[in-house]
């Protein structure tokens, strides 16, 4: 074990003049002969902070000696990809399990912490410690980056179903609120709808929709005429008052937008529109 | 390139390809407005299905096509227009307004006899 008095007390002047590779050696040789020990330490200050409580001590104890001996093994190779595999790789078992960002970036900082108060010499170990310490905690961002970009591809394309509910007849609900990025969605949808089902008559339902900017009324506007092109006629039901007003101030031209105040009138006029006649079987006998 | 114009019953049919230049696009233009009157013609339909891109050249032509061919005592009805293409024409403003427009060859088809039978 080296005495870490004798590397404290080499002058500065020498210590510049040292290799780093050797610092770097030695700091290798330093952490494997005091594996068992230092992780114990790691492990048991995990417990004392309050990290990780989602897991069992015995899978924090397994998943700290890979850690660390991940780590190790990045210090001598300052081969940093197989430690950007394991934190991947690490992210993506714990992220479901409900591990926050501080309790990844809190662990990795306690190690850093152990492993230099047991070592002081932090002219090879600063640099390394640190790029360690982003490696993992870049890697559990990004692996919790990518599950929210995939949610929200997910609730992009529920929340935009194109429904067919007569012969040529298709209905577009629309719910919540709706940004730039999902009106452009919405129309490409629609459109692409209108072209598979070789739809005549589009009700597009915005009862679910409480207000929107004046960008988005105005997309929805050409989402009307770009449908026509296609030979579409659109009938918009379900206006709420506020939408109304922003539609008027904007200065829509009605003639072009069909509009009529609730979903089951707006299915009668594109009946209608279609030629379907729509009796009770007592009208019909 | 010259877009050729068919003739089919009561209506002429003229099917746009890829790439037309602008003059390709005012010949086309002419032998539209004069054949409707020659085959005595009740309506145009104008195919752009294989029209990816459409510039305001284009669709400002179609435009002048429907309005001078009302003119002339006949209606237009164009087909076949992507819906990437829609969108676009849209957002640039071009929105032909006062002109028919179908899905494809075979509904502007249908919309025309439905239109003409009623008539007849």
């Amino acid at each position: 074990m080296i005495s870490k008095r004798d590397v404290a007390s080499v002058p500065p002047e020498s210590k510049r003049n040292e290799e780093p590779s050797e610092l770097l050696r030695e700091l290798v040789a330093h952490l494997r002969q005091n594996r068992t020990q230092l992780r114990e330490e790691w492990v048991v200050r995990i417990s004392e902070t309050r990290l990780l409580t989602a897991m069992t001590k015995e899978e924090i104890f397994a998943e700290a000696t890979s850690v660390y001996d991940s780590y190790v093994e990045a210090l001598e190779t300052e081969a940093f990809e197989a430690l950007q595999a394991y934190a991947r790789n690490l992210s993506e078992r714990i992220i479901p399990r409900g591990v926050e960002t501080h309790e990844v970036v809190g662990i990795v900082l306690l190690l850093r912490d152990v492993l230099a108060r047991s070592l002081r010499i932090l002219d090879a170990y600063e640099p390394a410690a640190n790029r360690i310490a982003n490696t993992v905690a870049v890697g559990f961002v990004q692996e919790r980056e990518r599950v929210i970009r995939q949610q929200q591809e997910a609730i992009r394309e529920l929340s935009t179903p194109v429904l067919q509910v007569r012969e040529r007849l298709l209905i577009l609900p629309i719910i919540g609120v709706i940004d730039p990025q999902r009106a452009r969605q919405l129309t490409e949808q629609l459109l692409r709808g209108i072209r598979t089902n070789r739809a005549k008559v589009v009700v597009i339902d915005i009862t679910g929709v409480a207000a929107m900017d004046v960008t988005v009324a105005n997309h929805l506007v050409q989402t009307v005429e770009a449908s026509r092109l296609l030979g579409a006629t659109v009938i918009v039901t379900g206006l709420s008052p506020e939408i109304a007003q922003t539609l008027v101030t904007i200065g829509v031209d009605l003639g072009k937008m069909n509009t009529v105040g609730d979903l089951q009138g707006g299915i009668e006029q594109a009946e209608r529109l279609l030629g379907y006649k729509v009796a009770t079987l007592a009208e019909q006998s | 390139m010259e877009v050729p114009i068919l003739k089919q019953g009561a209506f002429l049919i003229a099917t746009f390809q890829a790439a037309l230049s602008d003059a390709d696009l005012n010949q086309l233009r002419m032998g539209l407005v004069q054949q409707v009157v020659k085959f005595r013609s009740r309506a145009v339909i104008v195919d752009v299905t294989a029209m990816d891109v459409m510039d305001s050249f284009a669709s400002r032509t179609l435009r002048e096509i429907a309005h001078m061919i009302r003119l002339r005592g006949a209606e237009t009805v164009i087909v076949g227009i992507q819906p990437e293409v829609a969108f676009a024409m849209v957002q640039l403003g071009l929105t032909l307004e006062g002109v028919a427009t179908a899905l494809d060859l075979e509904e502007g088809l249908a919309y025309l006899n439905e239109k003409f039978k009623v008539t007849n």
